[in-house]
């Protein structure tokens, strides 16, 4: 005989598993509190980020409890988010997306972390009609689908590096040249987010007719790029881009120090998350970083305050924070866009509460919010911060800048 | 991928640089791989934990200059630790599979390799990671090509650490015990030599060998819980290429593949960094087959 | 009890219980088709790893082939694939329901095809190779295609590529991709069966005993071997396209060619049922995903370490998996008589029949 019995009892604990979780099917609100959902990074090779990004959105929830939860009718919520952990794989996330909105009943979702994910997920959220507020997708891709349901609080993708061409382009005016003879060098990770940025870069090149020398994509597992930046020293370009996240960041940092890299302008994204300024010192001076929010900005809200407070209260919040990385102040950002959206609603039905996200025109301590009939919040611009004596301070545009441009950068001579 | 190529006939002197930088690396990876060689050679496991053996090295350097130690000293006791974590890594999995078929010991030791890459980012996140050396950095030849202290000390080291273990090998009771085991390990038996000792001797000196080379990769490169499976590949293409037991093959094969990884990143673009790493791997193996069916062989 | 009956029962009963499951817990018609998947990996890998010993690290390159293949064709068929990809899925295209049928159907084929026409390419370089060098070079060429697809811009490069929407119901979708899962499984099932009752079963057997004698004694190993992996290949292939499709966008490392998770699974569900079996893979693979989707949330980081140690243990302990334990166990139960007072072992004749299964 065949071993029967094994199969047997494999069904039968099938059978026994699904109906013990199969409970909570309508979980979108327990008793008082209501459930927000999220499949996020906490292991693979986003963890780091996604852990901002949690945080970022436990310090929002926290804040909005303490402050009485969120008013729907005469009624006062608590928030609660479920997570799931995605292993930073766009497939997992798919089907913990699946998860939350089948089995677990949520009806509101967080976003995951990076465009990747983003991008395996908002199908799913848009299939069964959830709305989806997430910080932390910025790729312009999203936005083009005619997602209903999928809102960002971030700028998108091509505006990272934007500032700095027009900023090359500026003082190649003001040195008396033409922005067509700036030479570009570009090294960009291989991932959804980082093309994307990528393309941003090309098409604004293109605008003011400048060259690109170098193209280059790194790998995944990047641990050298002194091949690049060989070819970057041999053909002397006067811009050197580079984005591939935190790992990106720390080996071009690394290595422009270390081969000497003598490029006047350097700009890189993910600079604050990689810690390269405490990592690599005066070597990462006149660096410049795009990023999607500044302590140092003027912005406000009635929950955290300023922008300097809410970084206050983070650092305090938890440990081991030198600087507030921007992927955690956007999460919370986006919990708060979720509270007013409820309040506003005054319904928890999800297509009222969706409406109203649409509509969201608020001040936050992250800047002002306001989506775009795509999703992607259209209010706050990029800034670009400089690194200058280990210190970032934004020197673009100028509407928000507090220092003046060091050009050209004086490490590497 | 022509302009590239045509870069290097215009600007010579990039030759330089890529072959430096080639030189260097590759004299690290010429070590891990000569401790793969040992195991490979003495007790016939293939180990895919390799790289991570290296990793983790590279992670008691990181250590050590966060607790403001400068991280060189890591060289002194990375190879302790690892050498430690290895016997401990021997006696609960290893004696098991040695006379056990091969891949046996290459699953085992994957499954490894995931505990150890796992457990690394569990302490020390997903980021990457360096030790900063310190060391001064020069230019030669008017600018165009720079090097750096730390690898020229790197490569020194390297080669100090290589003589040392070929020494010890030819010169100490348990060197001879190992390539008496080597060759041939029933007679070593007979002859009185414990070879389970001998095992767990030659794995961890292996370990020990990698947490040098961690170290040593850490103060140039950066490193990061997922990155031991590359440096694995590598040790399995140098190993495959030159034969075991053959130091002269292990030293010019690691050489070269630190060179053809800086070309392979410079011609076609670094992307295809890591490609080269496994294409070599394929071409070795294909190469190999040929070589064996000549003598109506096969590759096992 | 009669053996054959019991075979049959037994695949009635599973098959009734694949059709049920996603009616009974509609909510879990995902996961459930996920399973079918990994039953499908764990039998696929098993043809070469099980019944002919030559264990490959990188069969999950046809599943990432599969995949691609299907969607190129999916796409290509009504619109320029380059123009598709060059803005990132930048573009939206509505597929119209026949378009995304159509496409879907002649992908699938397209991609069973594909695969096989690179098991037989690769077969022939690497089917020179023995042992240990088999399964680096197999886990080389998983790891360079994942690599290269990264680097080749038609398909969208690291960027990946969005697949056509389902037209309808997302619920209607779930199901939809649920039964081609499981229909997939079950195909592959029947075939083995059928294939491991016949003559290529022995011979591919014997190849696992001992290859050189196999060949003295005038069995062609090599066509053989390259057989075996085109119908891995042709299997993985169609899985490929239907996972794809499941998941709606790919890329080339995480989702295509993810040779260190499924590409491990793969060997870890069949080593674990009991490798060389039939009903072995199908019994690792069921509980290796029941006890990943139940406890794997909830480890945070730890599951991943679990699974090292679950391999690590697997294959130095229990390396003849559940099932070779119990014929360990239960020896009359798989028809073998033992003679108590020698130990000695013998096959019944009807069990022989079985014995490959």
């Amino acid at each position: 005989m065949k071993p029967l019995g094994f199969l047997r009892a494999t069904a039968i604990g099938l059978g026994a598993l699904s109906l013990a979780a199969s409970g909570p099917a309508n979980a979108k609100v327990e008793g008082d509190t209501i459930i927000l959902g999220s499949a996020i990074s906490l292991t693979g090779k986003y963890s780091t980020n996604g852990i901002h990004a949690q945080n970022g959105y436990e310090l929002a929830v926290k804040k909005i409890n303490e402050m009485g939860g969120v008013k729907v009718g005469d009624k006062n919520y608590k928030l609660k988010v479920v997570y799931y952990d995605d292993e930073s794989t766009p497939a997992r996330g798919a089907q913990l997306a699946e998860r939350l909105i089948k089995q677990d009943g949520v009806q509101y979702m967080l976003g995951p972390y990076s465009s990747g994910l983003t991008k395996a997920i908002a199908p799913v959220t848009e299939k069964y009609q959830i709305p989806m507020i997430e910080a932390e997708g910025a790729s312009r891709s999203l936005f083009t689908q005619g997602y209903k349901y999928l809102f960002a609080v971030l700028s998108t993708s091509e505006q990272y590096l934007a500032s700095s061409i027009s900023l090359a382009a500026e003082i190649a005016e003001k040195n008396g040249k033409k922005p067509a003879d700036v030479r570009i060098a570009m090294a960009f990770e291989n991932d959804p987010f980082s093309l994307d940025v990528r393309a941003g870069v090309v098409d604004d090149a293109s605008k003011y007719g400048m060259q690109i020398v170098v193209d280059d994509k790194l790998p995944r597992d990047l641990s050298d790029m002194s091949a690049t930046l060989t070819k970057v020293k041999a053909l002397k370009p006067d811009l050197l881009v580079v984005s591939g996240h935190s790992k990106g960041a720390a080996t071009a940092a690394r290595q422009i120090e270390e081969m000497r890299i003598a490029t006047p302008m350097i700009a890189m994204t993910h600079c604050e998350s990689a810690g390269i300024v405490d990592k690599f010192g005066a070597a990462t001076n006149d660096i410049l970083c795009p990023t999607q929010w500044a302590e140092t900005l003027s912005y406000e809200d009635g929950y955290f305050g300023t922008a300097a407070d809410y970084d206050e209260l983070f650092k305090a919040t938890f440990d081991g924070y030198k600087t507030v990385p921007y992927q955690a102040a956007q999460a919370s950002a986006a919990v708060l866009v979720w509270k007013d959206a409820f309040e506003r609603a005054n319904s928890l039905d999800k297509d009222k509460v969706r409406d109203a996200i649409a509509a969201t025109d608020m001040s936050t301590f992250y800047g002002q919010i306001r989506f775009s009939d795509q999703g992607n919040n259209i209010a706050k611009p990029m800034v670009l911060r400089q690194i200058q004596d280990g210190q970032y301070n934004v020197v673009a545009p100028s509407k928000w800048a507090s220092h003046p441009v060091n050009y050209p950068r004086v490490a590497g001579q | 991928m022509l302009d590239n190529l045509n870069l290097l006939v215009l600007a010579p002197l990039l030759n330089v640089q890529l072959l430096l930088d080639g030189l260097f690396i590759g004299a690290i990876f010429a070590l891990a791989a000569y401790g793969l060689a040992l195991v490979w050679g003495v007790m016939n496991v293939k180990n895919l934990a390799q790289g991570d053996f290296v990793i983790m090295g590279g992670y008691i350097a990181y250590s050590t200059g966060e607790l403001g130690i400068h991280p060189i000293f890591a060289l002194i006791f990375a190879p302790v630790i690892m050498f430690g974590f290895g016997w401990a890594i021997y006696r609960l999995v290893i004696s098991r599979v040695v006379d056990r078929d091969l891949f046996t010991s290459l699953l085992a030791t994957f499954g490894i390799a995931i505990v150890i890459q796992q457990g690394l980012n569990l302490i020390y996140g997903s980021d990457v990671v360096t030790a900063q050396s310190g060391f001064a950095i020069r230019s030669i030849l008017g600018g165009l090509v720079t090097v750096s202290d730390i690898r020229v000390v790197s490569f020194v080291l390297c080669a100090v650490l290589a003589l040392g273990v070929v020494t010890f090998m030819k010169k100490s009771r348990m060197g001879q015990a190992i390539r008496a085991t080597a060759q041939d390990p029933r007679a070593a038996r007979v002859m009185g030599i414990n070879t389970d000792r001998v095992y767990a001797f030659t794995f961890s000196l292996n370990a020990a060998i990698c947490g040098a080379a961690g170290v040593l990769i850490t103060m140039i490169w950066v490193i990061q819980p997922f990155f031991g499976i590359t440096h694995s590949i590598r040790s399995f293409v140098i190993v495959t290429a030159a034969g075991f037991g053959n130091l002269p093959g292990v030293i010019v094969a690691g050489l070269g593949l630190g060179v053809a990884e800086q070309y392979g990143g410079f011609v076609l673009g670094a992307e295809f960094q890591q490609v080269t790493v496994v294409g070599m791997l394929l071409l070795v193996l294909m190469w190999r087959q040929v070589q064996q069916s000549r003598v109506r062989q096969v590759v096992r | 009890m009669n053996g054959e009956r019991t075979q049959l029962m037994l695949c009635a009963g599973v098959l009734a219980a694949g059709i049920v499951a996603p009616l009974l817990f509609p909510n879990y018609t995902f996961q459930l088709a996920v399973l079918w998947v990994m039953i499908l990996f764990a039998l696929t890998w098993d043809i070469m790893g099980g019944q002919m010993g030559y264990n490959s690290l990188g069969n999950i390159f046809f599943f990432g082939a599969g995949m691609y293949i299907c969607a190129i064709v999916q796409v290509g068929l009504y619109y320029d694939v380059a123009e598709y990809t060059a803005h990132f899925g930048a573009v939206k295209v509505d597929f119209t329901e026949q378009q995304y049928f159509t496409g879907l159907a002649l992908g699938l084929v397209a991609a069973a095809f594909g695969s096989v026409v690179f098991a037989v390419l690769f077969g022939m370089i690497i089917f020179g190779l023995r042992g240990p060098y088999f399964a680096i070079g197999t886990l080389g060429i998983a790891l360079a295609a994942g690599e290269l697809m990264g680097a080749w811009d038609y398909v969208g490069g690291g960027g990946g590529i969005s697949l056509p929407t389902y037209p309808g119901d997302p619920d209607d979708r779930a199901l939809f991709f649920y039964v081609l899962c499981l229909v997939a499984a079950v195909a592959t099932f029947a075939f083995l069966r059928w294939l491991y009752s016949t003559r290529f079963g022995l011979a591919i057997n014997a190849i696992r005993d001992d290859e050189d004698k196999a060949d003295a004694m005038g069995l062609h190993a090599k066509a053989h071997k390259i057989i075996a992996w085109s119908i891995a290949a042709f299997f993985l292939g169609i899985s490929g396209g239907i996972f794809g499709n499941m998941t709606g966008f790919i890329e080339p490392l995480e989702v295509a060619f993810p040779t260190v998770t499924f590409g491990i699974f793969m060997v870890l569900m069949a080593l674990l049922g009991g490798k060389g079996t039939l009903w072995g893979p199908v019994l690792g693979a069921t509980l290796f995903h029941l006890i990943k989707e139940v406890t794997w949330t909830h480890l945070l980081g730890w599951q991943w370490v679990a699974l090292g140690l679950l391999i690590v243990v697997n294959v130095v302990f229990f390396q003849q998996g559940i099932l070779g334990w119990a014929k360990e166990r239960w020896p009359e139960r798989f028809g073998i008589k033992v003679d108590r007072s020698t130990g000695r072992r013998t096959v019944t004749p009807e069990a022989r029949r079985e014995a490959a299964e």
